[in-house]
């Protein structure tokens, strides 16, 4: 399979090669990869924004943005324009500082997490032995940002919003990390490029059968509330919050909350991908060689994108077909079902390696 | 056959607005030197293609905007759709019904929490004029007593298509405007809470 | 009628009676608390249906409409006389009928009589700031009293009680709406879920609601002032704008009143039409309230379903009556224009079509496990407390209550056609929702009987050019979306009425937020509102 670690291996010799020295070098690839990660970052949230429109447009029977650009696909690069130009209020009696760190502490834990990805083969910016644990680590920093923004901004709405997601994200991060363990316990390793290269076969979802499905099932449900998802939506709870922690944002900082919102959701879609579905690697089946040697010929970046993309097309459609769910009623869920259910499935995991039942 | 009924009005100028666009052209033709003229044709592009309405209604008027949202008139179609319940976010407000001596306060701070560029449209008739409350003890008679007016639709509730028409009105209005100098909206805006005043506490 | 003189001398011998279109009796205010108690306790007037407070230049007071459901729903209207024109008294009876409470503040606002016992005497829809009192025939109109003010209102936790002291004289007491140290969340007038411009001020213990504070008056545009200068044909149009999702049937009660009061016999072409009318606005009405529930509760895709089988409600209307809303359609002695031909086919279409599309509603939103669970058990309503706050429509249904007008006071053609009261005995939001959904079924039974019924002939009777009113009072009842709608007309046989009231059902709704919602989370505020489905203009006037 092709190796993208071949080409930044061969730029990382080119640039030693003519003589520039070794921490320029560093400092090169660095902005480079920086420069990169900034670009997908946008494009991605920006192509997320339209997928929602469309999805939900075509889940109730809309057509969503048609007039800027054919098919309204330049909708979104007018709403950015749009809203970079916007004002940027600052208001009496808030922490001005935190006022304006949060958003950025939260665009910030979105943006690593997406460099932990992989995107293909050997096409991945940090891949060291603690990948995983390390996602999960980075992704709590998120929920201080919105502490912080609701608590800053000196207005009841945004820090009973600001409340509720405190404890629903703490709470539902127990569920994210144990669904997840349950695929480490199988894999054995928490290496994301191991964990992908395990999926050669059989991916995990498949190989693990039944605790693994039922952990694909809570990670999804996890996932969603971590996001700020409906029907988990409650931290902003349109209807009830008026706009929940980000109330009294306006301008490029309203646009933080809003653009690592919908890349949230590409990283966990993303993270689902690659522990159950497999990340970049095609869909093999055990014999059949001449499918296997058609799916290779798919790029790893399209699977990979076209998993993510799919899981949040699920997460999309329960957003715009379910009901809110009531803050007691969400965490009720979480302790007394979620929670419990998920560690059994962890102990089911365990031991049906130890016992070799899986494929 | 309610068209050809206007008599001030000749078909053709009803049906499109191409004067509207040619008269943008020769304000745009003026003055602003190139490098910034095309600044400014990029983000009125993107100001006037992404209004985003604060959910605003008082009355009838808002269950039409309910109906312009809804999938018959779908005003996501022009990129219309993402209503902010929070006024920091918003660009428009489209005053929708009728404003009484208790909301006037209410509805001045809203239009102070927008952040720029913000655009009022008076829908209906109850904000255009007052409508068939005018002669009332506690309407206002107009939003336009209370907030400078970009767009009037009339109508009790005007048609969605009315609004998309009043709407179309703010892009057009938005792509005249410079956000590099020129025709500052900002001093209007100034110059008319001058002459509207909180301090005296009351509007004559 | 006689029957019900003889058991009112029993409890308070001193009655004088006038007898009108419906029983008035005259009570002295000294007596009248005694006599209240008495009426619900002994003679069981259990609905406090109206209370209208006039003023009649030489005297102030309020008639009082109240209803006996145990009898037949027997109304008999009370007139309670202030002694002091400029000053007036009048015992509360907020009390004893718990409706009372938000209409006695309505009554203080508007004229300025002063309910001694009533526990919080603030002004309810014009601002704490404002002079004078408009329905009040000496009030001066002059805009320089009242100008347009933009500074805030100040000191909203202040209220006070008029209470009654050992020598008899009114001392006004002081009080406090919400304590200094609590946490009380403002909500509205702007703000998504309140369905327009309501405004609820709410006491928290962290997330339980301790309680809630109705702020009303933000879309109060004095309708009941400006009838009083307009003539009758001129009225008709503000119905229309009250509950605009219940403007035919506004209209309906309206044109009944005034046409009861000439004795118009209405064309039976245009009974039918009305009648049909009314139940397409029904059906639109419900099918909203179906959507900004779920709307309310985070579930948008529903609210899209919803208004796309309104619109084509809607079709039906702009065909026949040329608006989409405010359809202005009822006149006086009739409809204003003929049915469209279109009408008999649109509406069989329409009520092909709506049994599959309840079913597609209950998959996509009833169905749901999570909006069971957020609907089911909240905001719970007791019977008792539905008749006491005077609850009616598909909210008082939702407590089990039968109280459909079309079924005690009939009118148009209802008694003619078979359909079936829906009741449930949940008493909570997800009750009131059902209840909502069953009716648009029995609606479309309704319509379905009379589609093919339509009788050939007028659809418009004879009026005078001229419409004047002989001198009386009137009060009529339809049943609009939301309950009970009742207009009051008292005349002095002049052009225009002397006094018009429109006793609205979302008033009523609006008055049992409080009792609703404590206790719950913030959360459920929200859904008790939409499951009420209040329209603001309707309560505001």
């Amino acid at each position: 399979m092709f190796n993208f670690g071949q080409w930044t291996t061969a730029f990382n010799n080119w640039l030693l090669g003519i003589g520039v020295a070794d921490w320029l070098t560093v400092l090169i690839e660095c902005v480079l990869i920086a420069v990169a990660i900034l670009g997908v970052y946008t494009v991605l949230a920006l192509f997320y924004i339209l997928y929602e429109r469309k999805l939900c447009a075509w889940f109730q029977c809309r057509l969503g943005p048609m007039r800027v650009g054919k098919w309204g696909l330049l909708q979104v690069f007018a709403d950015m324009f749009k809203i970079l130009i916007k004002e940027l209020i600052s208001l009496k009696g808030t922490d001005r500082f935190l006022f304006k760190l949060a958003p950025y502490i939260i665009i910030t834990s979105s943006v690593v997490m997406l460099a932990c990805l992989p995107w293909g083969n050997g096409l991945q910016i940090i891949d060291w032995n603690i990948g995983i644990f390390f996602i999960l680590a980075v992704s709590s920093v998120g929920v201080l940002g919105i502490l912080l923004a609701g608590w800053s901004s000196n207005n009841k709405y945004t820090l009973i919003g600001a409340m509720r997601s405190g404890a629903q994200m703490i709470s539902y991060e127990i569920s994210l990390g144990l669904a997840l363990m349950t695929i480490v316990v199988l894999a054995g390793t928490m290496d994301i490029s191991t964990l992908v290269a395990e999926q050669e076969n059989a991916w995990f979802i498949f190989s693990g059968h039944i605790p693994a499905l039922i952990a694909f099932i809570i990670y999804v449900i996890a996932a969603t509330a971590e996001t700020n998802r409906g029907p988990f939506d409650l931290p902003e709870a349109e209807h009830e919050l008026v706009a929940g922690y980000h109330t009294e944002y306006s301008g490029i900082h309203f646009g933080f909350f809003y653009l690592a919102e919908y890349l949230n959701l590409f990283i966990v879609s993303g993270i689902a991908s690659l522990m159950f579905l497999g990340g970049w690697m095609p869909l093999h089946v055990p014999g059949w060689d001449g499918f296997n040697m058609v799916m290779n010929w798919i790029p790893g970046p399209v699977w990979f994108l076209g998993k993510a993309f799919f899981i949040s097309f699920i997460i999309i459609w329960f957003k715009w077909t379910f009901p809110r769910v009531r803050i007691d009623q969400m965490l009720a869920f979480e302790w007394k079902y979620l929670m419990p259910f998920s560690l059994a499935n962890m102990i089911l995991m365990a031991v049906c390696v130890a016992l070799g039942w899986h494929f | 056959m309610g068209v050809d009924s206007i008599k001030s009005m000749s078909r053709e100028d009803f049906k499109n607005n191409d004067y509207i666009d040619k008269l943008v052209e020769e304000l745009n033709a003026t003055g602003a030197n190139v490098m910034v003229g095309k600044f400014d044709d990029l983000i009125n592009w993107g100001v006037s293609n992404s209004l985003w309405p604060l959910t605003f209604g008082t009355s009838c008027c808002a269950i039409e905007f309910m109906s312009l949202g809804a999938a018959r008139y779908d005003m996501a179609r022009f990129g219309f759709e993402v209503a902010r319940n929070s006024p920091r976010q918003a660009d428009y407000v489209m005053v929708q019904g009728t404003i009484v001596h208790r909301m006037a306060p209410v509805m001045r701070r809203l239009y102070e929490q927008l952040a720029e560029p913000k655009y009022v449209i008076a829908c209906g008739g109850c904000a255009v004029s007052g409508g068939p409350f005018k002669n009332s003890y506690c309407v206002v008679p107009g939003v336009e007593k209370i907030l400078p007016v970009d767009v009037y639709i009339p109508g009790c509730p005007p048609r969605p298509e009315a609004m998309f028409y009043g709407l179309m009105q703010l892009q057009r209005k938005i792509k005249v405007q410079k956000f590099f100098g020129g025709v500052n909206r900002k001093e209007k805006i100034e110059e008319f809470f001058a002459e509207h005043p909180e301090e005296k506490g009351q509007i004559g | 009628m006689s029957d019900i003189k003889e058991k009112i001398l029993k409890i308070y011998p001193e009655a004088t009676f006038e007898e009108g279109e419906s029983l008035l009796v005259n009570v002295a205010e000294k007596d009248w608390l005694k006599v209240a108690t008495a009426l619900r306790d002994e003679l069981g007037f259990d609905v406090l249906t109206a209370l209208v407070g006039i003023d009649w230049k030489d005297s102030i007071g309020v008639i009082y409409y109240l209803t006996a459901t145990s009898r037949n729903w027997e109304v008999v209207a009370f007139k309670v006389v202030a002694a002091d024109r400029e000053n007036p008294y009048i015992h509360s009876v907020s009390k004893i009928w718990k409706v009372a409470d938000f209409q006695e503040r309505e009554a203080y606002d508007m004229l300025g009589i002063k309910f001694i016992g009533h526990h919080d005497m603030r002004r309810f829809f014009l601002r704490n700031d404002w002079v004078g009192h408009p329905l009040r025939k000496d009030y001066d109109t002059n805009p320089e009293i009242n100008p347009i003010r933009l500074n805030d209102e100040e000191n909203e936790d202040d209220t006070c009680v008029y209470e009654l002291d050992e020598k008899g004289e009114v001392k006004e007491v002081p009080g406090k709406v919400f304590e200094e140290d609590e946490y009380v969340v403002n909500v509205g007038p702007q703000h998504p879920s309140t369905h327009g411009v309501m405004r609820f001020r709410v006491s928290l213990d962290g997330e339980v609601i301790k309680k809630v504070d109705v702020v009303s008056g933000y879309i109060h545009r004095g309708i009941e002032k400006l009838a009083e200068g307009l003539g009758y044909p001129q009225i008709l149009h503000f119905t229309d704008r009250m509950d605009y999702m219940s403007a035919h049937q506004n209209r309906h009660c309206l044109c009944l009143c005034i046409e009861k009061a000439l004795g118009i016999e209405v064309p039976r072409r245009a009974v039918v039409i009305r009648t049909m009318m009314d139940e397409l606005m029904r059906i639109s009405s419900h099918l909203l309230a179906f959507g900004t529930t779920a709307m309310d509760l985070g579930a948008t895709t529903a609210f899209f379903y919803g208004f796309r089988e309104r619109e084509q409600v809607l079709d039906i209307f702009e065909k026949t009556c040329g608006a989409r809303m405010s359809m202005n359609y009822n006149v006086i002695g009739g409809v204003i224009a003929d049915l469209h031909p279109d009408f008999v086919k649109d509406v069989k279409e329409l009520i092909r079509i709506m049994p599959d599309r309840l079913k597609e509603y209950n998959t996509v939103f009833t169905g749901n496990v999570i909006a069971k669970n957020r609907l089911k058990g909240v905001g719970i309503l007791s019977k008792e407390d539905a008749i006491n706050y005077a609850i009616t429509g598909p909210s008082g249904r939702g407590s089990n209550w039968a109280c459909d007008c079309r079924k005690v006071h009939p009118y148009g053609v209802y008694d003619e056609v078979e359909f079936d009261e829906v009741l449930e005995t949940g008493c909570d939001s997800y009750a009131r929702f059902l209840v909502r959904m069953k009716e648009i079924e029995q609606s479309c039974r309704i319509l379905e009987q009379l589609v093919d019924r339509i009788p050939e002939g007028d659809i418009r009777a004879q009026v005078p050019k001229i419409i004047k009113l002989p001198a009386g009072r009137w009060y009529q009842q339809v049943e609009a979306s939301r309950g009970t709608f009742g207009v009051y007309i008292e005349s002095v046989g002049e052009k225009t009425p002397y006094r018009v009231h429109f006793q609205s059902p979302c008033f009523n709704l609006v008055g049992v937020m409080d009792i609703c919602s404590t206790g719950h989370m913030i959360a459920d505020l929200i859904t008790v509102g939409a499951a009420l489905d209040f329209v603001i203009p309707d309560i505001d006037r």
